[in-house]
């Protein structure tokens, strides 16, 4: 019989698990979601309300734009130092690289998170190691603050700014870089307005890229903020297991949700999603 | 041939970024050796007593033997589904199809706390019926896992299927093929790396998730990961900077087999 099969039906065979898959397990329960965004506690849009005049709720929001565009900015300037080297050293130079970009991306972020606490903590190396060579006498406050947040966060997300940069980094011209060199162009400034230029839109991928990973972040900001710097992830998660607002930890959802969606509908009107990869 | 190569000023910069990404992961060694059990620098002698804990400590290999079966049923699970749906894409390119693909990417796509909040949904509300399928048990957490790890299974197929040649498929199909017969033995044989691929990426994400799993579950599903959580939040456990020295040589070890591998792929 199956030789039979018109390619409607084929296709629809084979894509229709998938599909009804996700269709209940996942857009279903979003949809609920949203409407507990509009019902609990109480029918309306008071959640809403809430968020717009709650002064805890607004000040983890701006503290969670800040932090995403304190993070993005570190993150994409020192992937593009580490990318030019992976893509355009020396062999050697380029498996080293390769090798300190690839190993902490696929270590779990827990592990990161945990080995930034072993470094930064009261009792951690680098303030025992400043104490005791006697550089400082009270161990420096370098974690459960925005400091490690930030820190944890960049670390993370470097090997995810790294991809975009090095497509745009592959796919350019060598040509036109020795064709600056030969005009007498120096290095630096070949670099600066050839170069660069020329990734603009690897440039704009990964900075993307890092914003959004940063507004949904979880792990880090909580291990490393230590309950005292919340980003919005982290609130979601108190109104729902601490504080139970479903209501409000789902409204914040949505707004979150709505959020990324612009973000990256703005994104792709101005770079074509063929140009990330 | 002339190449453009980065200056001493880029490979400086770029060494103290190698350096700030290695530097956590070297830390974690000095302090899985403390005799201490807290989190400390070893001053003096060195013990291997957090290791022995991990071996004798039965929490963590429960916990060990709960994310090996998790991630193999729902890496199984979103491997076939993701292959199906590839196959049914690439096959017959139906219409809309860009638009269903980015339907099965959105859990890639959407910040992961919101996933997390709507698998809690979704599992609180079939807690309801079932006891031992729903919030907190090993099978609800393998299917919101099977949700999260699908899309990359997904990206993985279609990659590869695109590489592949479609005049075989045509000439199968021209030969009389049944549209199984082209899945199973022309298509699928072409891509098995892209499907071992996808089915071990799977695996690893279910094994290291832990933004979607710290919503649905408390005391029963305790995963590995979810166990260190636990280890990090309260009062740091040492055995966590034991685990995850074995955890970073086990994924240094992997990717130096696999670029040994590659390269001697290239030289043939």
């Amino acid at each position: 019989m199956k030789a039979y099969l018109s390619d409607r039906t084929g296709a629809a065979l084979l894509m229709a698990p998938l599909l009804l898959f996700l269709v209940l397990a996942y857009a279903w329960p979003f949809l609920g979601v949203v409407k507990w965004s509009f019902t609990l506690p109480t029918p309306g849009v008071g959640q809403y309300d809430a968020l717009l005049t709650d002064a805890l709720v607004q000040s983890v929001f701006i503290r969670t734009l800040r932090i995403a565009a304190i993070v993005t900015i570190v993150s994409v300037a020192a992937a593009y130092a580490i990318t030019v080297v992976w893509v355009r050293g020396s062999p050697v130079q380029r498996v080293v690289a390769e090798f300190c970009i690839l190993v902490p991306f696929w270590i779990s972020v827990l592990t990161r998170a945990f080995g930034w606490v072993a470094l930064l903590s009261n009792r951690g190396l680098i303030n025992t190691w400043l104490q005791g060579i006697g550089f400082i006498s009270e161990p420096l406050a370098l974690v459960r603050n925005e400091f490690g947040v930030i820190v944890g966060m960049t670390h993370f997300l470097i090997p995810f700014a790294v991809f975009p940069l090095a497509s745009a980094m592959r796919s350019l011209d060598d040509r036109v870089l020795l064709a600056a060199r030969g005009l007498g162009s120096s290095r630096m400034r070949t670099f600066w307005s050839v170069f660069v230029p020329m990734t603009r839109s690897g440039i704009i991928g990964s900075a993307t890229i890092v914003f959004v990973f940063s507004l949904g972040f979880f792990v880090t900001p909580a291990i490393l903020g230590g309950g005292r710097s919340v980003m919005v992830a982290e609130l979601i998660y108190l109104r729902i297991f601490q504080s139970p607002d479903w209501g409000l930890g789902a409204a914040i959802s949505v707004v979150l949700v709505l959020f990324v969606g612009a973000l990256m509908a703005l994104l792709f009107r101005y770079v074509r999603p063929r140009q990330l990869v | 041939m002339p190449t453009y190569r980065p200056g001493p000023v880029s490979l400086v910069i770029a060494a103290i970024v190698a350096l700030f990404l290695l530097l956590p992961l070297l830390a974690v060694i000095p302090v899985s050796l403390t005799p201490s059990r807290m989190l400390a620098m070893p001053s003096g002698e060195l013990s291997l007593r957090h290791y022995r804990a991990l071996v004798e400590d039965p929490r963590w290999i429960s916990s060990i033997l709960l994310s090996i079966r998790i991630g193999a049923v729902s890496s199984a699970f979103s491997t076939v589904l993701a292959l199906c749906f590839s196959l049914g894409v690439w096959m017959f390119q139906p219409r809309f199809t860009a638009a269903l693909v980015g339907f099965v990417l959105l859990p890639m796509v959407v910040p992961p706390v919101v996933s997390a909040i709507t698998l809690y949904f979704l599992l609180t509300s079939i807690s309801g019926f079932s006891s031992f399928f729903g919030y907190d048990t090993w099978l609800g957490v393998a299917m919101a896992h099977a949700v999260m790890t699908v899309p990359f299974a997904t990206v993985l197929m279609l990659v590869s299927l695109s590489q592949l040649d479609r005049r075989i498929d045509l000439a199968a199909r021209g030969l009389g093929a049944t549209v199984w017969e082209r899945a199973t033995r022309i298509i699928m044989p072409n891509i098995k790396f892209g499907i071992v691929t996808a089915a071990l990426l799977s695996f690893v994400l279910s094994w290291e998730e832990i933004g979607v799993t710290l919503f649905i579950t408390s005391v029963n599903a305790i995963t590995l990961p979810r166990l260190m959580w636990m280890g990090l939040r309260d009062n740091i456990d040492p055995a966590i900077a034991a685990l995850s020295v074995i955890l970073i040589i086990i994924t240094v070890l992997v990717l130096a087999v696999r670029s040994v591998v590659v390269r001697l792929r290239g030289a043939q």
